[in-house]
């Protein structure tokens, strides 16, 4: 160590080393400065998503209450039959699919038309654009309240527009599918606007000369939009359709807000609009079972795993489907 | 008004939650300063209070006064409107131990879930002087079995009848309050064969008797000492005759068209109350601000107040210091003043909170209060009496608040979606065993 090497060394013999770390590092910049440079977020991640992720399975494999974190009483999968044969979960189940149902077909397709239209060059567009976009700025507390203003049974806005013909009045928090349409309308109205714009973005990299050729052989405008338009944004409707399902997997502050107070939780007197988010709230915010909750929040996260492995599925089914037909006939 | 107020709030909110975010990115550097906000610096105190509700001391100019009268001192006081959030919130952060200020608001409901799991986090009482002055049940509610005081009442809740005059006339009964108690004294029962004759003579077929089973079942319950759980802290409430008489009367007056079908604090009843849709309401002292609030100055007059079928405690609050809090001493001497009797009779004068002060009570401005809303009437004679009826001792449970919420839905099957109250006892018993258990 520390000797001057001698003169009768070999000559390069002395660079050797130094060449060989620099190839080290060389190497190390070059394939692990990557890493480095995604490091942060996946540090973000690990802390923030993956490890509540992993500590709120473990809660959930015991009985804990929200005053007493540091007491747990190993359950093993206790939580998980119970909840299995609790129809409180069944029930928010339902209702998540029923409003995730009658909340996201008529927003895709609304947004679907409204893009199609701001597709035309309009006069003031931009101001089209910006406004379609408002409700989804809108905070969803402000939206809510206003509509549970709106949908009030005995003053309400729309139960006296509906008095007007005759119609008696509606209650729409206490009723099944009133509420559930109420909560719908709430969530459409934020959400339409936002997917419209989606939508006008992927229609707008459609080539204008396809349109030109299909107007050449006389399709209507509703025709260019079926064969056309469609067909050219699937991709992104796909990714709406991913988005909206998530979405409506988690849908939790608009009904809370829509019932105010303990009975938003409970989604209703009857749980007749308890969605899964509201189930969990309730286990977790006003029962104080934090275990109970845990395990609805990986019941809801198993399901959404599910749904994908599911749309996967009936995708490649209906690729390879067409596929072969598409051989048979010659078309592609 | 409301939407402006919710957006500004939701925007202090992720303004704060993002420099909290920042702050925890930041590797928590402050390290050694105080978690519940207050503090001292150069002489001067702050104080934090986290309050729900209309509990009148900020309403009342109060904490203004302790700070004129006590330079240097500063009081921050953060009120939220609804009391199961506020709850729900202070469980959280007394459960991460952050978040918390140095005075927190307790509700009767979960003074036996403080005092069962959080004791250890509240400082103690025992040994602050003047506090002998209020009812001795009311200061038990909050000590633990070790006699540690966790926190200093606040109100009470001593019920009566709240009714309207105009409507009581018009259905052909009397309008003087004291012939009004007379139709129903000593007996529920008779309140809701009152509400029989008041439909029969209604000429409003849309006027309801009154707004909500549930204020009726819970003046019932809270008669009795014990409710929903014994002295030991055993469920009794399927057990306990007390409860199934309320549940009974309180479904029979539901199913039977008498009240408007609104539920207490939810959206419908303010609005109701605006537009004059029930003659009358079980009403607690502190309900009375909330009345006069929302039926507005157009009904003022109109309303009165007679003294309920029987005495019952609904509601009252405390307040607790937290015992880590930097300004405990402060704080704690804040909570002896603002509790103190002087405090309680300004509080019942000005909004009609009813102090659980005995000293306060005897004070002319408590027993000869009357309430120029309500028709002038007596309020300190009337919920003063109410106030002696009370049971000497209550008996309170930890899931208490919880256990209300799931009854009150439980009617509300009954009342509006006309659900057979055998039904809905087995849907609510199932939902509270779920809910505890």
């Amino acid at each position: 160590m520390g000797a001057p090497p001698g003169p009768g060394a070999a000559p390069g013999g002395k660079d050797r080393p130094r060449q060989r770390r620099r190839n080290l590092l060389h190497r190390l910049d070059l394939r692990g400065a990557p890493y480095g440079f995604v490091a942060p977020f996946f540090i973000v991640f690990g802390a923030f998503s993956f490890y509540p992720l992993i500590y709120t399975s473990w809660i959930s494999l015991h009985k804990v209450e929200l005053a007493t974190m540091d007491l747990m009483e190993w359950r093993g999968f206790g939580n998980y039959t119970a909840l299995w044969a609790d129809d409180r979960f069944w029930n928010a189940l339902a209702n998540t699919i029923t409003i995730g149902v009658i909340s996201t077909v008529p927003q895709l397709l609304m947004a679907l038309g409204i893009a199609h239209l701001l597709n035309y060059s309009l006069r003031g567009s931009t101001f089209f654009r910006v406004a379609a976009l408002t409700p989804y700025a809108t905070s969803v507390g402000a939206a809510a309240l206003v509509f549970t203003m709106l949908f009030e049974r005995d003053f309400g806005m729309i139960n006296w527009f509906l008095g007007t013909f005759g119609v008696e009045s509606i209650d729409w928090e206490g009723d099944k599918w009133p509420a559930q349409i109420a909560i719908s309308t709430i969530v459409i109205w934020r959400w339409t606007g936002y997917n419209a714009l989606l939508y006008l973005a992927a229609m707008q990299a459609i080539p204008r000369d396809r349109y030109e050729a299909a107007a050449i052989d006389g399709a209507s405008r509703w025709q260019q939009f079926l064969s056309v338009t469609v067909p050219g944004i699937r991709a992104t409707i796909v990714f709406t359709i991913v988005l909206s399902t998530i979405g409506a997997t988690q849908l939790f502050g608009e009904p809370l807000i829509f019932g105010q107070g303990p009975n938003g939780i409970s989604g209703g007197a009857d749980n007749q609009y308890q969605t899964l988010g509201l189930l969990m709230y309730e286990e977790g915010w006003k029962n104080y079972q934090m275990g109970r909750a845990s395990t609805i929040a990986w019941a809801m996260f198993m399901l959404l795993v599910l749904a994908f492995v599911l749309q996967r599925l009936i995708k490649s089914a209906t690729t390879r489907s067409r596929t072969s037909q598409g051989i048979r006939s010659g078309k592609r | 008004m409301r939407i402006s107020r919710t957006l500004s709030r939701s925007r202090v909110t992720v303004a704060v939650s993002t420099l909290a975010t920042l702050g925890l990115l930041a590797g928590c550097s402050e390290g050694g300063t105080s978690s519940t906000g207050g503090g001292k610096k150069d002489g001067k105190v702050t104080i934090t209070m986290g309050l729900f509700g209309v509990m009148g001391l900020k309403e009342t100019g109060l904490l203004e006064q302790y700070e004129r009268e006590n330079p240097g001192v500063t009081i921050k006081a953060e009120i939220a409107g609804d009391e199961q959030t506020y709850y729900t919130a202070l469980q959280t952060h007394l459960a991460g131990g952050s978040g918390l200020k140095d005075i927190q608001g307790i509700e009767v409901g979960r003074a036996k879930e403080i005092v069962d799991t959080q004791a250890d986090k509240f400082a103690d009482f025992a040994k602050t002087e003047g506090t002998g002055h209020f009812q001795p049940w009311k200061l038990n509610q909050l000590t633990t079995p070790q006699g540690r005081v966790l926190g200093l009442g606040t109100d009470i809740g001593p019920m009566a009848i709240c009714y309207r005059k105009d409507m009581f006339q018009q259905a052909g009964l009397p309008t003087d309050r004291e012939k009004v108690a007379a139709l129903w004294a000593g007996d529920w029962n008779k309140y809701v064969e009152t509400g029989q004759k008041f439909k029969a003579g209604s000429k409003d077929s849309k006027l309801a008797f009154m707004d909500s089973s549930t204020g009726l079942f819970n003046s019932m319950i809270y008669g009795s000492s014990e409710q929903f759980y014994d002295k030991d802290g055993e469920l009794i409430y399927d057990k306990n005759p007390v409860v199934k008489e309320a549940w009974d009367l309180a479904a029979e007056a539901g199913s039977s068209g008498l009240t408007a079908k609104l539920r207490q604090f939810q959206p419908g009843w303010d609005p109701g109350l605006a537009n004059s849709t029930f003659a009358t309401t079980v009403c607690p002292a502190w309900m009375l601000a909330h009345i006069s609030e929302k039926a507005g100055p157009a009904n003022k007059g109109k309303w009165d107040v007679a003294k309920a079928p029987k005495g019952a405690n609904w509601g009252g609050a405390f307040l607790g210091v937290l015992d880590k809090s930097p300004v405990k001493a402060e704080a704690q001497k804040l909570v002896a003043w603002l509790t103190a009797p002087a405090r309680q009779a300004t509080i019942f004068k000005e909004i009609g909170n009813f102090p659980s002060s005995k000293e306060a009570l005897a004070q002319p401005e408590v027993s000869g209060a009357k309430s120029p809303y309500f028709s002038e009437a007596p309020i300190g004679e009337i919920f003063g009496a109410a106030a002696n009826e009370i049971p000497a001792e209550q008996v309170l449970g930890r899931k208490d608040g919880t256990i209300k919420d799931i009854f009150s839905q439980g009617l509300h099957l009954i009342e509006s979606k006309g659900r057979k109250p055998s039904e809905a006892w087995d849907t609510t018993d199932e939902r509270i065993r779920k809910a505890v258990g």
